[in-house]
Order: C-alpha cells, then structure tokens, then sequence
C-alpha cells in the first residue's frame, strides 16, 4: 500500500495552507485518514494506545445494521408483490425492486448531510467526524419506503445542522439525529407521512384494482391505532389480523414480512446486528435490556387494564411490532444522547421502552411511539445521569461525616 | 494475617520484553542529572555553580516554597551543567562523578528516641523528603503537614514493572527500618502497605498495616489501594512513597549516608536482554541499558523512563527519573497504517484493546504484545460511554470528573473526588479511550488549577 500513500503524499501540498485547493482541505483530510490511520505517536501521557478508534466503533454499527438493510431491501420488493397478488416472483426480482427504493434513499442521505459536514468542518477548521457515518445509514432504514426524495433531503438537512452542528458537532447533540429527521417529517409532513406509502405503488395498484383484499398499505400500528376509543368487540376484525393465520401474526411479526418503515420489520435481522453490537460492546446491553423490559411491563400492564383492544395485544407481540425493536438497538444505545452514567443506562431504557408503548396506546395520532419515547428520554438523560452522580457525591460526602 | 481485598476493574496488558526476574550492578554512570521537572509542583532554588565540587548527598537546590526541603546529589562528583529552558526554568542539574565514595555524613539515628521532629528534619536535610508525596493533587509532600496516614503500595502492576521480591532482594532490613520512621512521622492513621497477592516480600514486616490486593492493573497504584482501604476525604492529607525509597530511607537513617538505589525494570520489545539492573535515580539511562539504533519494525527507538502508561519520553542522553523503576524501549509508530490491512478496518490480531471491537479478548491470555506509539486513531470529541468505568476501579465517575476540570468548575471537581486521584489512575482509561483523550494531562491541569485555587 506502500504506492497509494505516495499518491496521497505526493497531492498533499496542494490541499495544505497556501495550496491552490486549500480549501478542499477537509475533503482530502477525510479521504487521507480515511484510507490510512495517520502515522501520529503518542506525544504525552501513555505511550502505547489502543486501536479503537471512531471509525472503528462506526463501522461497527454500519455492519450491525446490514442484516435489517437488506432484510428491509427484500421485504420492499416482497410487499409489494403480495399486494399485487403476484406470487411467483423470486428474491432477485424482490430485491431489484427494494433497491430502486433503498440505493436513493441512501444516496440522498448521505450526500445531503455528509455534505452539511464537510462544509461545517470546514469552517470550523478541524476534521470530519464520523458520527454521521452512522446517522446516514440509519434515516433512510426508519423511513417509510415511499417517502418522497426531497422530503429526506430537507429532514437531513434539518437534523444534521438543528439536531446536531448548532451543538458543536459529533458528541455533543442532545439528541438522536436520525429520529430527529424522522420527528421532523412526521411534524412537517403529517400528510404525506401517514396512509399509502408503507408499500410501493399501493395507490395506483388501488385505482388499478390489481390490490389483493386485506393489503391496505396501513402498518400494524396504523391497524391498531384505530381500535382505540372503539368497544373491544366491535374490533374484531383489526385484532383477528393479529391472530395467528392473520397478516401481523406474531411469526410474520418476527420474520418482518409485513409493511413498516424499511429496517424496522424484522426482529431477527435486528437481533443480529443486536448480537454484534452486544458482542463487540460497541452497543449498551444494559439499555436494550431495560429497554425491552420496560416495554413488556407496559404491556401486561395494558393487559392488565384492558380497556381497548390494543390493550389487549400481547405484551411480546406489542414489542415486536412497530420500530420498538429497530429503536432499542440501534436508537436507544446511541451514546451520546443516552445517559452516560451505567446506573444511569438501567433507568432511561427503562422508562424509554415503558414510554414507547405507552404513547403508542394511548395517543393514536403518534402511532409511533418508540421515536417520541426515545427523544423524550434523550432530552431526560441529563436529568437521570445529575441524580446518578448527586448519588455519588453524597455517598462521598456522608463518607466525610463519619469520620 | 493480613486484610484481602479484590479489583476487578482494569487490565494487564503483556508487552513483549517482560524483564527477567534477575539484578544486574549496572556500571557506573559517566553522568547523572537531578531533574526538577521529575518533582511536581516544585520552585527550585539552585545553590551549586557550574564546577562546583559536591559529595553524594550535598544539597543541589530546594524549593522556593518550601526551602527546607533539599533536593540531593545522588554521587559525588563536578557540577557539569545545569541546564535552563524557557523563562530560565531549571530543566536539569547534571553531576559528572569523580569516582570517589564520597559521602555526606548525617549521623545514624537510632528510632527507638527520635522525635518526630528531629527526625523530619534529618530527612529533610539528607535530601530523602522529595521522595513522599501526597494526597491530594499528587505533589511533593509539605513537610508542615501532618498526614492522616502513609501509605505504601509494594508492587507495580503496570506493564513492565519491576518484580517487589527482585527488587527488595536483601533489602528487608532495610524496609523494616524504614517502616519504623514512617510510623514516627504517620498521624493516627498510620503506615499501610499494600502488597500483591501471594507475594511474600512483606511477611516478616511489623509496624504496619498489610493489605493483600489481588486484581488486575491499575490495582498496584497507590491511589487504588488507598481508595479501598482508607479514602482520602477533603481536607485530609496523605502521604505516599514507593517501596523501594521506603528502603533507601531505613538505610538513610542506619548509615547516615544518601544512597537513592533504584533497581530498575528494563524491558519492552526493543530491549535486546530485559532484566532488572541496580543504579542510583538520576544515571543517563544508557549507562544500563543498550539502546539500538532502530527498532524492529525500521522506525526509531522510543526511551522511556518510567511506565510505558505514565513515563517520560527522554532523550537520547536522558536521565532516569527520580521515582521511576522502569525503563522500557519501545518501537515508534510513525508509519500511517492502511485501513484493510492493520488500521481501522482490518482485522487487528495485532492490537491489543480493551475493546471488543478487536480480537483481542477471543485471543489467550498469556499471549504478549508487541506495540508501538501510534496513536490509533485521531482525537475527537467524548462519544462512547462507559469504557472509562472498565478500567477505573474507583467510586468516582471519570469521564465527568474530566469533563468538570475541562470547563475549570472547581466545585463539582471537588464533589466528585478529584482528591483521591492522580494523573497515573486514569492511565489505562487514556490507553483505551476511542475519543483519544489526553485524559492524564487533564488530571494534572485540573490538580494544578485546584491546588492554586485553595492555597
């Protein structure tokens, strides 16, 4: 690799200060680290480092989420194909049309908020970070498939410079940038954010009369946002859609052949990149696991309730619907704006996961309660971590008293 | 017999070079230097010229603040320079020795009479109290203090450490004896030393408290074992000192004479024999220990005095470090790594991390490491949480301990337990860190700032 770091070398001083293309200097500075860790050495302090570095941690999570990118690829072309009725069509064709979907969407992500970065590093001087690596891959994963391209474009734009740069940049946003983006949709496009466009074409496959019965378009949560406020037994026909030989049946649920935003629907493809995250330590176990539980003990506390048929929905099944695994894993572990504290991480998964379905049941106009639960608990996580660490300090103080 | 308590927080890392458990007399120095940048927190106050003829234990310089404490020649010998940096800063008073055995004289002073008073000052004036250092902010003790406790750790359990048992070899008396003088000068707290686990260097020892420690690294620094026996409180101070000083006083106080005896580890993958050898604090650092000209991988070779976590980089003429009893020769890592191959996105079976992102944890225990300086990475802002916690066996949250000396809030340092630590216990949280944060130099600054801010 010896010749590619000559190349490097050799178009250096062009990019440096009084160089023709200085200004492009964030641009090379990102490729050059990019392809080579720079030959810094340690200076003060420990004189032998670890390798990890962001990039690393980074690239990490982008192969975490590769199995719920390409499940959600699949799934986009296997939707569509069952809501026209067609059933002979094979992965290839499944996943051609899932690509014509997805590659834009991530296109369009990438390039609209890794070029917000560039301009941003290059005006404040210093490097590229990667955090964006991560927030890239992920908006276009919680996106419904037919959102339009603009749309994306503008909610990037918005989470990238408002969520995050007006902080100071990667590591010090308060919260999540892809469900910023996501929030910001769902805020300025209620419309087009709502209704047909969780399966390619359902519209025009409607006017067309080429849709099969049953396949509305709507998500599961779209289904059961419409029990609420209804006598449980006049629901008969949403909740028998839940049922085992029914459209969201838990095993559908789980394989993730149902419509959703793209990387949402399998809880199998998520539970690999989960198995990644955890295995690595790169993702908090302790969030996802108080995360899940604080969603089943909302669950069998609506069970307990029981006032509409949502209510009524397994607790196992509620988790499984919805972005509520997507979010645990990939949403909720973020740690920047998780709480940083590990006493800490208990309590804000807890109460994010219990908030999640709560919102979800009780305010059907946010059918997706995860994204609300989670930002809310990232505005919290301060909170929690100030009473963690008040915590220690009296313990240290009381200390003092004993003497 | 003793007390046992376990750290479960922290990490041994293996270098390659681990030094064989042998002494070797080193030859004798053609120069020595005593530092004053190896004392934190000192003024010096240079009372020797250029030329000047000393004897082993003639006062160099003491400090402006505190001017009884003297600073000593550790041979006797011609003042050959003395050496100034920015603002006249005295980096370095360099003795080149005579080769005769010439000592200050003392006196012998017997323990069972002394006062604490008489006592201190004989230390003071024999050059032997720049070797304590204290509880809070990690500086050479006061003299005026009274320390709730002395405390000890027997055993360095960072990379490449000397061996307790090497370096003690018949020393023991020695050790004893100067464990009777910190009992005379320690508060009601009295004298504690930690030793290591199955070691049984200090089993003949009285006068003192025995802690057994068993864990991994950092469980050999004397803030850890401080913390998990007798936390330091504000307003309460503490005096520590290594144990091989502990030595070097009892023999201070039997013979009357200054001899700083330091028994090195020399290690680290560039180092071709790695052994313990026997030299006085202060030898140029080549007079014990061949340096080759380049390391294996083609780049330079780094010199470090110290532990590779915590050490000075020095010179090619440098000195070895008052309080260190380590040197390790490492490879520099200034060549950039391509990513596939050994930089962020290979598979890197040779990095050795704490995180899991790498191999390293699925690799066997015993296997060793050969690392060089590199970075790893470049600096960013503070994005991963709990990785510090892992390797920080306090009751203290580090990264926000960090983060309130960044923004310089006094207040919050002190609530959160800046007093019990040092820059060398957040060593292995800055070995580790994604961000790569200067996490040491942080601690000092913030130890710095509180210290003039409180006195």
């Amino acid at each position: 690799m010896k010749f590619l770091h000559n190349i490097i070398s050799s178009v250096k001083p062009h990019f440096e200060k009084g160089g023709k293309l200085s200004r492009f200097w964030v641009v090379f500075d990102a490729l050059e680290t990019f392809t080579f860790t720079p030959g810094h050495v340690t200076k003060q302090g420990s004189h032998i480092r670890d390798g990890i570095d962001l990039k690393r941690t980074m690239s990490m999570v982008i192969i975490a989420l590769v199995p719920a990118l390409l499940f959600g690829t699949w799934n986009i072309g296997d939707q569509y194909f069952a809501s026209i009725g067609t059933t002979d069509a094979d992965m290839i064709a499944k996943l051609t049309v899932g690509a014509f979907k997805v590659i834009p969407l991530i296109l369009v992500s990438y390039g609209v908020g890794l070029g917000i970065e560039f301009i941003f590093a290059g005006l404040r001087g210093h490097g590229i970070n990667e955090g964006f690596l991560v927030s890239g891959m992920l908006i276009p994963l919680i996106m419904p498939m037919d959102v339009p391209l603009w749309m994306v474009a503008a909610a990037v734009a918005f989470a990238v410079i408002i969520g995050k740069e007006v902080f100071g940049g990667t590591g010090m946003n308060i919260v999540n940038v892809a469900l910023t983006a996501r929030a910001f949709l769902f805020f300025a496009y209620p419309k087009q954010m709502s209704g047909e466009i969780w399966i390619q074409d359902v519209a025009n496959s409607k006017a067309g009369g080429l849709l099969v019965d049953g396949h509305t378009g709507a998500t599961a949560l779209g289904h059961l946002a419409g029990t609420v406020g209804e006598k449980i037994d006049e629901m008969g026909h949403v909740m028998s859609l839940f049922a085992e030989s029914g459209m969201f049946s838990l095993h559908n649920c789980i394989i993730g052949t149902i419509p959703g935003s793209i990387g949402e629907t399998s809880v199998i493809a998520i539970a690999i990149g989960a198995v990644i995250l955890i295995a690595t330590g790169i993702g908090s176990w302790r969030i996802m696991a108080s995360f899940l539980v604080g969603g089943l003990v909302m669950g069998v506390l609506f069970n307990l309730m029981g006032m509409n048929a949502y209510m009524t929905l397994d607790p196992v099944h509620q988790v499984v619907i919805g972005g509520f695994m997507f979010g645990m894993v990939f949403m909720a572990t973020d740690p920047v704006t998780a709480a940083s504290t590990n006493t800490g991480k208990y309590i804000y998964g807890f109460l994010a996961g219990l908030l999640s379905i709560m919102i979800r049941v009780f305010n059907p106009a946010y059918p997706e309660g995860v994204m609300m639960a989670i930002l809310f608990m990232n505005v919290m996580a301060p909170l929690i971590d100030h009473y963690v660490l008040q915590a220690n300090i009296n313990r240290r103080q009381k200390r003092l008293q004993n003497i | 017999m003793s007390l046992k308590k376990t750290i479960r927080k922290g990490v041994n890392i293996r270098l390659a070079g681990i030094p064989a458990k042998t002494v070797t007399d080193a030859t004798k120095a053609s120069c020595y230097s005593v530092q004053p940048p190896d004392f934190t927190g000192l003024t010096p106050k240079v009372i020797v010229k250029e030329g000047e003829t000393v004897k082993a234990g003639t006062s160099l310089f003491y400090d402006k603040n505190q001017p009884s404490v003297h600073y000593s020649s550790p041979v006797a010998g011609i003042v050959s320079a003395i050496i100034r940096g920015a603002k006249r800063r005295v980096l370095s008073v360099e003795i080149t020795p005579s080769g005769k055995e010439l000592h200050k004289d003392f006196g012998v002073s017997d323990l069972k009479t002394s006062k604490r008073e008489t006592l201190l000052a004989k230390i003071l004036e024999g050059g032997m109290f720049p070797f304590f250092r204290q509880r809070p902010y990690d500086v050479v003790a006061n003299p005026t203090d009274s320390p709730r406790s002395i405390h000890i750790s027997g055993f360095d359990s960072s990379p490449l450490a000397a061996t307790t048992s090497v370096a003690l070899e018949g020393r023991m008396s020695d050790f004893q004896n100067g464990i009777d003088a910190l009992s005379i000068l320690s508060g009601a707290g009295g004298v504690h030393v930690g030793a290591e686990c199955g070691d049984n260097t200090f089993a003949e020892v009285t006068g003192c408290t025995i802690t057994e420690f068993y864990g991994p690294h950092p469980v050999g620094n004397v803030g850890v074992q401080i913390h998990h026996t007798l936390p330091v409180n504000k307003g309460e101070v503490v005096w520590t000192i290594g144990y091989q000083d502990v030595a070097n006083l009892g023999a201070f106080l039997a013979s009357g004479i200054y001899v700083p005896t330091r028994v090195v580890a020399c290690g680290g993958s560039e180092c071709a024999q790695p052994a313990h050898v026997k030299t006085l604090a202060g030898a140029s650092i080549k007079s014990f220990i061949n340096v080759p000209s380049t390391a294996s991988n083609g780049d330079s070779v780094r010199i470090i005095s110290g532990s590779v976590l915590t050490g000075d980089r020095v010179a090619d003429k440098g000195f070895l470090g008052a309080y260190h009893t380590a040197v390790a020769l490492l490879a520099e890592g200034s060549e950039p790594k391509f990513l596939l191959t050994s930089g962020w996105l290979g598979l890197g079976l040779s990095r050795f991390s704490l995180s899991k992102a790498y191999p390293t944890w699925l690799m066997p225990k015993t296997k060793t490491w050969d690392l060089d300086t590199n970075m790893g990475g470049e600096e960013r802002a503070f994005v991963v949480s709990g990785e510090y916690e892992k390797v920080f066996p306090f009751d203290i949250y580090p990264v926000h301990l960090l983060k309130a000396i960044i923004v310089n809030d006094i207040d919050s340092m002190e609530k959160l337990g800046i007093y019990e630590v040092a820059p060398e216990d957040f060593a292995l949280c800055e070995y580790g860190c994604t961000s790569k944060i200067e996490a040491q130099k942080i601690i000092r600054e913030g130890l710095d700032s509180l210290r003039i801010e409180l006195s």
